[in-house]
């Protein structure tokens, strides 16, 4: 169980850091790219009177209230803590091997990264949420007549809140996705409300040993700016495409008063200390380096609320740089 | 009938200082290039170091001298634990794979043959990807368990690949074809591993694509002992590759063992490149461009082509580090994308422009 929790964080980050590799010259485009398979063959079916039967079958039961999907597959870790956070939860039938949480999420062995299409039918869903298409499952899926929502990596918490309302429009939670949204918000405000960080606060977000990064271009890094902390990341990220890896050099330089690494790069607060020069770091002399979960750091869902509490309470005991 | 004996005489001895003074002249050339390299390398970075001060701590670090340096406590560390390591470590590496590229094109009288050939790539690459996927402790430092793993599953590459080579004939070609093989088997096994812990693949893909990142001197004090023992074995047989250039039976007519020269030659140059491998990576390109520019440059002897490939080979791979750590400054680009970024359109032009002549 351990071993799935510590994998399912390792694929979101690599989930967002590929998306972002790839998506590094259209910068913030990836929003945009949340486009949903539903839509668009809500749309399709509207122009096109002449259907396949299976396929105008599901677009109508989409339409209709009554008939909302009690059959959803999630392949996305992310996806399946906002579905169960918008009330949705009761509709799902099987989540990938790393969706684990929440508790009575129903995880299966089905992969997120290389998903089998048999399988997934194999479960009779009526909408399979992803965050990542290796190539002909979403086309796959439509000609199978089950609709699909792609839900790539948000760049943005803007993105993250869009995904959650899409996700209420294709599940039917509508009013759940709009709450979940406004808690998410609500909480958001008020820690950083009573944030008492200094602005002298300089943070080091480490995703790995090879330094790299989340800048204020990410959903990470918004919520330190938002705390108001300075990122020392946001220097190397002129693009803002959110996940620069820093030069060893440059991060000495810099002198973070706080640096943030997650609980399974396979390397400990120690290992950082030990690092040549790095016990000169301000961060590491007044032992400022804080170990997160890392679901919550980098799963874009409705615990980036306790990732931001988690930082906030160490900001209010970091001092000015 | 005697003048023209003084003519042929007269050429002769032209012929001979030509063919003496090549190589000598080229060799300034080379090192000229690498003391350029090596000095660029050290004054740029992502961190500001004011160049006077960067003089001034070197000298300082001569022995018996002691200077005032002016850079403060961070920058000495910037400069002395992180620049400079990382630095020599781009030269040791680079300088390793030439020279092992070089010696496996000899061996195997194969012009596309690289250090990766017989299989230490896709052995690494395993090795590598085992420990990452499977271990929790995960370091890259002193000692650490990927660069163990990474050397430990090179040196198995070769060696399956001389097993079955071995039981297949003593002709290099069949040692060439048990390389594909085995190459093909260790790759499918990392896919495999890969695939089954995605959870893992970017770290796995950070290390297939090659990186410098050092963390002190570590690195360069684990490659130098096999940069040292390896490169000096291939360097002293730099002739017996020369002669079997002309095959094995003129070899033998000459007293040496054909059979032997290759074996100590593809030892050495595995162990070196597993050490390079174990320290930065797979790191393509620079083991099969450099020997090349080299022979286009100043002919085929293996004589010239070792030497030159070791220093020409530590400065393209420095200055490629310099790219990777400044172009994006203060982030960083990996390596394995500059040198073939970089490296092969040079390649190109320098094929382009002796065109005729291979």
């Amino acid at each position: 169980m351990k071993q799935n929790t510590t994998s399912a964080t390792t694929v979101t980050v690599f989930a967002a850091t590929i998306a972002l590799l790839f998506a590094a010259c259209g910068s913030s485009d990836v929003a945009s790219e949340t486009s949903t398979v539903v839509d668009e063959t809500a749309e399709s079916t509207e122009t096109t009177e002449a259907m396949a039967e299976d396929e105008a079958h599901t677009t109508e039961a989409m339409a209709d209230e009554s008939a909302l999907p009690s059959h959803i597959v999630s392949l996305s870790a992310t996806a399946t803590e906002m579905l169960f956070a918008m009330g949705a939860g009761d509709q799902v039938v099987a989540v990938d091997s790393y969706s684990d949480f929440p508790a009575e999420a129903p995880t299966t062995d089905l992969s997120g990264f290389e998903p089998s299409l048999e399988a997934i039918i194999g479960y009779e869903p009526d909408l399979v949420i992803l965050s990542f298409d290796p190539g002909e499952i979403v086309s796959g899926l439509e000609q199978a007549g089950v609709p699909s929502l792609l839900l790539p990596t948000a760049a943005t918490l803007d993105d993250m809140y869009a995904q959650i309302a899409d996700l209420g429009v294709a599940t039917g939670q509508i009013d759940g996705a709009a709450a979940l949204n406004a808690s998410i918000q609500a909480d958001l405000a008020a820690i950083s409300e009573s944030a008492t960080a200094d602005a002298g606060v300089r943070v080091y977000h480490e995703l790995d040993q090879t330094f790299y990064s989340a800048s204020s271009g990410s959903f990470i890094g918004q919520i330190y700016t938002m705390l108001g902390a300075t990122n020392i990341a946001d220097e190397a990220d002129t693009d803002g495409y959110g996940y620069p890896q820093l030069a060893p050099e440059y991060i000495l330089q810099a002198d973070p008063t706080l640096i943030v690494i997650t609980d399974q790069g396979g390397y400990t607060v120690d290992d950082v200390s030990a690092r040549p020069g790095w016990d000169a770091i301000t961060a590491v002399s007044s032992g400022n380096v804080l170990v997160v979960d890392a679901d919550i750091a980098s799963r874009w869902g409705p615990r980036v609320v306790d990732f931001a509490q988690v930082i906030a309470d160490q900001l209010a005991l970091v001092p000015a740089g | 009938m005697a003048t023209s004996g003084v003519l042929v005489g007269a050429d002769e001895t032209t012929a001979v200082t030509r063919a003496f003074r090549l190589p000598m002249i080229s060799l300034f050339i080379a090192l000229a290039v690498l003391i350029a390299s090596l000095s660029f390398g050290v004054a740029v970075g992502a961190a500001d170091v004011p160049f006077n001060g960067i003089l001034r701590s070197l000298i300082d670090h001569v022995p018996f001298v002691s200077l005032s340096t002016g850079l403060t406590d961070t920058q000495e560390t910037i400069l002395w634990q992180w620049r400079i390591p990382r630095l020599l470590l781009g030269a040791l590496v680079g300088s390793s794979l030439a020279v092992s590229g070089a010696a496996y094109q000899g061996v195997f009288r194969n012009p596309l043959a690289d250090p990766f050939l017989l299989g230490a790539a896709a052995g690494a690459g395993l090795g590598a990807t085992l420990v990452i996927v499977t271990s929790s402790d995960r370091s890259f430092g002193p000692l650490g368990t990927v660069p163990m793993a990474a050397f430990v599953g090179a040196l198995l590459g070769v060696s399956i690949s001389a097993a079955l080579g071995r039981s297949a004939g003593r002709s290099t070609a069949s040692l060439l074809l048990a390389g594909v093989a085995s190459a093909a088997f260790l790759t499918a096994c990392q896919t495999f591993l890969m695939q089954r812990h995605v959870e893992s693949i970017q770290e796995v893909y950070g290390w297939l694509i090659g990186r410098l990142s050092t963390s002190g001197w570590t690195e360069v004090n684990l490659l130098f002992p096999y940069f040292l023992v390896c490169g000096s074995v291939i360097f002293l047989h730099r002739r017996h590759l020369d002669v079997l250039r002309l095959g094995d039976d003129e070899a033998k007519s000459l007293g040496l063992r054909p059979g032997r020269i290759r074996l100590v030659v593809i030892i050495a140059a595995s162990f070196l490149t597993a050490a390079a491998v174990a320290v930065s990576g797979l790191i393509a390109f620079v083991g099969i461009v450099i020997p090349h520019i080299v022979r286009l440059a100043v002919g085929s002897s293996y004589r010239v082509v070792i030497p030159l490939s070791a220093i020409l080979g530590a400065a393209f791979l420095s200055v490629g580090d310099v790219a990777a750590r400044t172009v994006l400054s203060p982030a960083e680009l990996p390596i394995g994308v500059v040198t073939a970024f970089v490296g092969a359109p040079f390649f190109a032009v320098v094929l382009w422009r002796t065109r005729g002549q291979m």
